[in-house]
């Protein structure tokens, strides 16, 4: 109520002239109507050593500047309050410093100071609160301060305290545009930030200060890309249009090649003439180049990154998205949008006039996309009337010759309406259908006609206007038509229908010579009374009659020219004199009276009826310039695609100086050398660590390009790499040759390349999924978290991969020998120095042609058989045998050969330790090939888990060959639960869903302990946790030896010694959580005996006493 | 970005201006004016109106025009949006939306938009980071405020902006833990004269109202996920998870929210729950015109159809009506012209009718239109998609929560032609 109270309090103080005031009072309005009392008690009560009064003085001052009123008198008061301790003073004191300084700079001048301070403060929202202020107040004498104070913010520690510095820089621009390129070096530094909170803000900035310096956005591009589904809604639109630009200058334009073969055809419909021209001149440039179109990956990078934005809740966002698919996405893609734009078409009516504005120009560009929701853009008669009109647009556009009756049936119902603008609208899309769809022309017209009997004269004067329109097109068999109009002269009163009448008789006279001097009778009668259009058209009918039929009409002709000889309006007097010199033949009349007729009866081209929303596209759509369809200010123009890319490297980030090599041929240089130090890099650099943060999903070449380099999984030397390859698809001839010359380390990289991003896109995760099929996804830099032994493994494997695959590739066979340096590896095995090797060292890696060489893996590790098993992906040939599982494992079916079209596969619980996660559980997965044919590129895709389950992909299986059978060893965290893990096996051609559901015994992995230890343990786990059952025992474990094979192959349990030859006691752990497992067999007279399980977890418990109990009683 | 704001109340005074950077005049407003002077209905007024030096971008809610003003290139749906975010900052703030709540409270209102925007870029437009910001205004406080001389100002530092939910205030502490979910769906339909559907679509919502202690991280899985086409979601709901397993997972903002709008595949039938049998005539030459309505339910699932409430706009011929309803009451309104039934439930036994004749103006013409039957209803405990929440799990607190889910399907933009 206290700022309620203080609303209405202050009216009386603050009566100023000329402003309307609401519920003014006159009592109050008495005690303080006198000028100079004016604010008095507001001064006083500022004053004031109470914090509550100030307060009520402060909200009332608020409440002036809210509506508007002049409070400036009163800043000394208030100025004094702005180191006030109370913080809702202090910050209605800020709201009225920032409204009041820039009147008056000299007394603002009084709280810099504080400000100043508060930029000290350690608390980070005050330091940025000081600095909010501090740039607001629009007084140039401080600028220097604002300069100093923002270049110190840009560098806090806060990333808040940047994101404020951010704001403060358009500010100070504004205030003194001098500042700009000092400015611009903020900016630059702030780009540069990593955190989410600041991107938004510093792009705004951009936006404002500098949008020309496009070039300092290369090194933060992909940064930019990545960041952006965490970044705040609002700085995503802005960073959405600004990277549309940049992508409109950096990338190729996608839509090259289908221009030249399919649009031209499309565009043919609207096709205006330097269109062509320059789809031309494309041609010519494409065809001169004959490059295939490789869309470049920082360009599919934005696309993908942006994709999942359009479920935004936000509309600009949605709109920003859509815009930028629209412009830069290849033509398949684009489609995406439709779906989102239409569900802003259930939000408030604003935001459905902007979307149906940008869905009304997408239209005509690419009209299937939104064929599919035209019921969408149906019209309720609750709509307003401006989105009705843009509805009918959209609904003009989409018609073709499939849809146009449902379409037309729409339109029937919608001219029944009471709105008539809507009305009028309809009539004339109507005849825009009809103009666009040949088959409906004739429908189109009879509908129209009939209209000219409505009872209403609008929708009559609309028809006949588009009538017109139509018969020019084909007035040949339509006389009676115009025979019709010409009686809705004596009834339509409408200006323009009746000029639209007479101007269509006068054209195609020749049609009705009876009726149309008849008309022209008539329509003399009462020339005086016309409107000017009218009148004009009359004139116009005059001299075509006259020139046609002058026998008739002569006299007429003349009447009318006298009576426009005298009209009021000048444009009238013209034409008559005009048209009188050209038709009657006088002696004076000079030339043209012979070319008259040409004149007037030349055939007149029948007008096209386009939407006006044509051309509108080459505004960025979404944008302020596009809905008013003039450039607004501070508009930036969306360019070109250009003709060539620019050099896409300008995007890599900062790394050592090497990679600064200028010329081609050092970069392929460089380009040899990455391999052998992409593990490292991964695995150490701090430095690097950024920049695969910012790169991690960003590789991923097109599909020829992944063919070879699989997809750029490093940051910087993946784009080398797909530039290069780029280029090899240019002249691959070329290439060869060049390869040939080269050292064999330079034409080895690629080949090394691609197995490891294999190998690291096998680690990948389930987002995955999202990525495009057909195209092997970068991989996410997932490989710098794993551990070390981890991807140390994975190295080995993913080379000697590359050897087999090399082997059965014959394109790749010379590359072969080359693959891999294995002294390099064993040296820096031996070392264990992976971290400190430094980039010198690479000299010693000068690759040996060595033949293949079994990796050697001296690390220590958890288990040496799981080392085997990872070994054993390496070669195909020894696969089956390296190990067999310890004791008799039970292999279950995941995919039946015959479902599985030839693949067969099986799994096994190899009860090893899984060694790159101790919590997962190992599957061991062998792969038999039932078929004739080579099965490639075995991985898992997708993996449909429970909360908390993860999985480790077993790397994939470049080939098998027919007959062959493989084994792999995947790691499943189950987590305790004997929940089934999905996921889809993928081959080159199929993908099979398949689920390993685990039995709980294979859930936990063996303890040794004591007697003492197993005594004590189960003494902890009593009560609730222990679950006992009779049992009787099955014929074959009546021994010992009988039942612990039983208990041990039910359970991955070990044995615990114990001194009683009754009981048998078995000991292990849950995987995922390493919750313990204690069971009891105690054996009893006859057969009977009795089962003990202690677990904390009882549903473990449980399930594994029945599992056991089963095992035992058989 | 945006410059300032103005609110313009139904009978064209400004009576609230805000501005981020230097002054603009509100004269600016007279194009405003100009516009809205035009237009025959008040959202009639187009949201973008260009003048000589700045561009006007305005929405209109709860009868007040919030005018932005705004100087150069920005994308229109940006400043359409971040309005709208306004309004439902101050519903959120006061209850509703209305010239005297905001006038009541124009301090608040001014603290908020100081916040909401920075040099006219949005800064802070999440509700609880809002609240932690500037209190809301309830009675008890405004009176403890007036007495100690406290105030509505959050003491502590707003650490939400800093925090990596930003959605979500730290130290939430509840003695009751709640969460409920409103599954809302709403029937968008046109019928044709004859009783044919021309369009029908389902659009639905999950309005959720969280009290939970702490930093509780929900999933919430459907039975058919399926049946959702496209989604829309509160930023807090991870993206990746719905697109892998179809289930949303996310840490909710304190309170009420709306966690996710969807639409219901097209490809699938809608069942419409009401019929109309209308018959609307009016004879030429008498002035005298027909009007008879009869509802009646329609695939309900067994459900009874609530609230019904059926409108409907006469021609203008129209003097009035002379009906007789057999359940519920009618108005006609002879200056709008608009007819209005509320029915109320509706009883499958007797249906509900409405028969009578209109009187029209003598002398003139038979009107050509026919008037659009514009029907709302309430079916509960029912999604008519047959969208159905599998579970919600809570993880990340120990405790264990009250969880609630109903269902519910309204009418939406349901219309019959005649």
């Amino acid at each position: 109520m206290s700022s309620g109270s203080g609303f209405g309090d202050e009216k009386g103080g603050s009566s100023s002239v000329g402003e309307p005031e609401y519920g003014h009072d006159p009592a109050s309005g008495g005690i303080f109507s006198s000028d100079y009392k004016r604010h008095d008690d507001l001064k006083e009560m500022l004053d004031s050593n109470k914090d509550s009064l100030k307060l009520e003085a402060m909200k009332r001052i608020v409440a002036m500047i809210a509506r508007g009123k002049n409070a400036s008198d009163l800043f000394p008061a208030v100025v004094k309050n702005v180191a006030c301790k109370n913080i809702e003073v202090k910050k209605l004191v800020y709201v009225y410093l920032v409204r009041y300084a820039e009147e008056q700079q000299d007394l603002a001048l009084l709280s810099i100071s504080t400000f100043q301070r508060g930029l000290k403060d350690p608390n980070q929202l005050i330091r940025a609160s000081a600095l909010r202020v501090l740039s607001s107040i629009r007084v140039t004498i401080i600028v220097p301060i604002m300069m100093l104070a923002i270049k110190e913010a840009a560098s806090d520690m806060s990333p808040y305290v940047r994101k404020t510095a951010a704001h403060a820089i358009p500010k100070l621009y504004s205030l003194d545009p001098e500042q700009k390129d000092q400015l611009i070096e903020v900016i630059e530094k702030l780009l540069a930030d990593k955190t989410t909170l600041v991107a938004g803000s510093v792009v705004m900035a951009f936006e404002e200060v500098c949008p020309e310096r496009i070039d300092l956005i290369h090194k933060n591009y992909r940064k930019l890309c990545n960041l952006l589904i965490d970044v705040e809604e609002w700085g995503q639109v802005v960073i959405i249009n600004m990277l549309t630009r940049y992508a409109r200058t950096q990338f190729l334009n996608p839509n090259v090649n289908e221009s030249l073969l399919e649009e031209s055809g499309e565009k043919a419909f609207y096709g205006s003439d330097d269109e062509e021209g320059k789809e031309e001149k494309a041609e010519a440039a494409a065809l001169a180049k004959r490059k295939p179109y490789v869309m470049d990956p920082d360009h599919r990078l934005l696309l993908r990154n942006t994709k999942p934005l359009l479920q935004s809740r936000n509309a600009a966002v949605v709109m920003a998205v859509a815009q930028l698919y629209f412009h830069l996405a290849p033509k398949a893609e684009v489609g995406v949008i439709a779906k989102a734009l239409v569900r802003l078409m259930r939000s408030h009516s604003e935001v459905q006039y902007v979307v149906l504005q940008n869905v009304a120009t997408m239209t005509i560009k690419r009209r299937g996309m939104f064929e599919p929701y035209l019921k969408s853009f149906y019209i309720r008669s609750t709509d307003p009337t401006q989105i009705k009109i843009l509805k009918l647009e959209v609904l003009t556009n989409l018609a073709n010759e499939t849809n146009i009756s449902t379409i037309l049936r729409e339109f029937q119902t919608y001219i029944k309406s009471m709105d008539k603008d809507f009305v009028a609208a309809t009539i004339q899309a109507i005849g825009r259908c009809a103009t666009n769809i040949g088959e409906v022309r004739d429908t189109c017209l009879n509908g129209l006609v009939q209209l000219l009997s409505n009872r209403d004269e609008l929708v009559v004067a609309e028809s006949v206007v588009v009538i017109k329109k139509l018969l020019q097109m084909q007035p040949e068999q339509h006389s009676d038509i115009i025979k019709h109009m010409a009686k809705l002269t004596d009834n339509i009163q409408v200006p323009m229908a009746r000029a639209s009448i007479l101007w269509l008789i006068g054209e195609y006279c020749e049609h009705v010579p009876k009726i149309a001097p008849d008309v022209l009778r008539k329509m003399a009668k009462t020339f005086t009374n016309e409107e000017d259009i009218v009148k004009l058209q009359i004139i116009n009918l005059a001299a075509k009659l006259y020139l046609t039929n002058s026998k008739q009409t002569k006299l007429l002709t003349q009447y009318v020219l006298n009576l426009a000889k005298y009209d009021q309006n000048y444009d009238i007097r013209d034409r008559a004199r005009f048209i009188r010199q050209l038709i009657v033949p006088t002696d004076k009349s000079g030339a043209l009276s012979k070319y008259a007729k040409k004149l007037f009866l030349a055939l007149k081209p029948a007008p096209v009826l386009e939407s006006p929303f044509k051309d509108r596209d080459h505004f960025q759509l979404g944008s302020l310039s596009h809905l008013l369809n003039a450039k607004a200010g501070g508009y930036q123009e969306l360019p070109d695609w250009p003709e060539t890319a620019p050099d896409p490297s300008v995007r890599n980030v900062e790394v050592p100086e090497w990679t600064k090599c200028s010329s081609r041929e050092k970069r392929k240089e460089k380009k040899v050398e990455k391999p052998f130090y992409s593990d490292s890099e991964e695995e150490s650099g701090p430095t690097e660590s950024a920049d695969s943060e910012s790169d991690s999903a960003s590789g991923s070449g097109s599909g020829s390009e992944s063919e070879e380099s699989g997809s750029g999984s490093e940051s910087e030397e993946s784009r080398e790499e797909s530039e290069s390859e780029q280029e090899d698809k240019e002249d691959e001839e070329d290439k060869r040759k060049k390869k040939k010359k080269t050292d064999r380390g330079k034409v080895k990289a690629p080949a090394v390349e691609s197995p490891e991003s294999e190998e690291s896109s096998g680690a990948e995760e389930k987002n995955r999924a999202q990525k495009v099929k057909g195209r092997r996804s970068g991989s996410e830099s997932e490989s710098e978290e794993e551990e070390e032994s981890e991807s140390e493994s994975s190295r080995s494997e993913s080379e000697s991969e590359s050897e087999s695959e090399s082997d059965t590739d014959a394109k790749k066979k010379k590359k072969a020998p080359v693959t891999k340096p294995p002294p390099k590896q064993a040296k820096k095995e031996s070392k264990k120095e992976k971290k400190e090797m430094s980039l010198l060292d690479l000299d010693d890696f000068e690759p040996t042609p060595s033949p293949q060489v079994t990796p050697v893996n001296n690390f220590l590790s958890s288990s040496l058989v799981t080392d085997l098993e990872g070994l054993s992906l390496t070669d195909t040939v020894m696969a089956p045998t390296t190990i067999a599982p310890s004791g008799s494992v039970k292999t279950y079916e995941l995919l039946h050969r015959i479902t599985g079209e030839g693949l067969g596969v099986e799994y096994c619980f190899s009860r090893q330790p899984f060694s790159p996660d101790a919590h997962m559980v190992a599957v061991q997965i062998m792969f038999t090939n039932n078929t004739n044919a080579e099965t490639k590129n075995l991985h898992v895709e997708d993996p449909k888990l429970q909360s908390g389950m993860r999985i480790k992909e077993f790397p994939e299986i470049e080939l098998l060959p027919p007959g062959e059978m493989v084994t792999v060893v995947m790691g499943i965290d189950f987590c305790d639960s004997t929940q089934a893990a999905n996921f889809q096996l993928c081959t080159h051609i199929r993908k099979f869903f398949v689920s390993i559901q685990p039995p709980v015994g294979e859930l936990m992995m063996p303890v040794f302990m004591t007697e003492n230890e197993f005594k004590k343990e189960q003494g902890q786990l009593m009560g609730m946790n222990e679950i006992s059952e009779k049992l009787t025992l099955g014929e074959k474990c009546q021994n010992e030896h009988g039942i612990v094979q039983r208990v041990t192959s039910a359970a991955n349990v070990s044995r615990v010694p114990c001194g009683s030859d009754k009981e048998c006691r078995f000991a292990g752990k849950t995987v995922s959580s390493g919750i313990l497992v204690l069971v009891t067999v105690a054996t009893k007279e006859e057969r009977a005996a009795q089962l003990t399980v202690n677990c904390e977890k009882m549903v473990i418990g449980t399930m594994l006493v029945k599992d056991i109990l089963q095992a035992l009683t058989q | 970005m945006i410059h300032s704001l103005f609110l313009v109340n139904s009978s064209g005074d400004i009576f609230l201006e805000k501005h981020w950077k230097s002054v603009v005049s509100r004269s600016v407003c007279d194009y405003f004016f100009e516009a809205q002077e035009r237009a025959s209905e008040p959202e009639n007024v187009p949201p973008v109106i260009p003048t000589p030096h700045h561009y006007l971008i305005s929405v209109l809610r709860h009868r007040i025009y919030f005018v932005a003003v705004i100087q150069s290139e920005v994308p229109p749906l940006f400043v359409i949006e971040f309005l709208h975010r306004v309004v439902d900052t101050f519903q959120d703030y006061f209850g509703l939306c209305t010239e005297a709540a905001i006038k009541d409270n124009v301090v608040v209102v001014y603290e908020l938009l100081e916040e909401m925007l920075d040099n006219g870029f949005p800064l802070a437009t999440e509700s609880n980071i809002l609240k932690e910001l500037i209190k809301p205004p309830t009675i008890l406080r405004t009176v403890v405020n007036t007495i100690t001389g406290s105030t509505n100002v959050g003491e502590q530092l707003p650490t939400g902006q800093l925090s990596v939910v930003p959605w979500r205030r730290t130290g939430v502490k509840y003695t009751n833990n709640e969460a409920y979910f409103d599954v809302v769906e709403e029937i968008d339909a046109i019928i044709d004269k004859s009783g044919s559907t021309i369009t029908a679509e389902i659009q639905g919502v999950i309005d959720a109202c969280v009290k939970l202690t702490g930093m509780p991280d929900l999933t919430l899985s459907f039975m058919n996920p399926r049946l959702l086409d496209d989604v829309s979601f509160h930023p807090c709901v991870r993206f990746k998870r719905w697109e892998a397993e179809r289930i949303l997972s996310f840490i909710p903002p304190d309170g009420n929210f709306r966690l996710l709008s969807y639409h219901v595949s097209s490809q699938n039938l809608v069942a419409i729950p009401v019929y109309v049998k209308h018959n609307i005539t009016f004879r030429e030459g008498s002035s005298q015109g027909r009007f008879e309505l009869t509802l009646g339910p329609k695939q309900t699932m067994g459900k009874a159809v609530e609230s019904v409430l059926v409108s409907s706009q006469l021609p203008r011929g129209v003097l009035n009506a002379n009906l007789n309803a057999s359940q519920g009451t009618y108005t006609f309104d002879p200056v709008t012209k608009l007819l209005t039934w509320d029915v109320g439930k509706i009883n499958p036994q007797k249906l509900p009718s409405l028969k009578g004749s209109m009187s029209l103006q003598a002398g003139a013409s038979k009107p050509d239109e026919n008037p659009t039957i514009i029907i709302q209803f309430k079916i509960q405990q029912m999604a008519i998609s047959g969208l159905k929440v599998n579970r919600l799990d809570m993880y990340g607190e120990k405790y264990k929560p009250f969880k609630g889910i109903k269902y519910m399907t309204k009418a939406g933009k349901f219309q019959v032609r005649t």
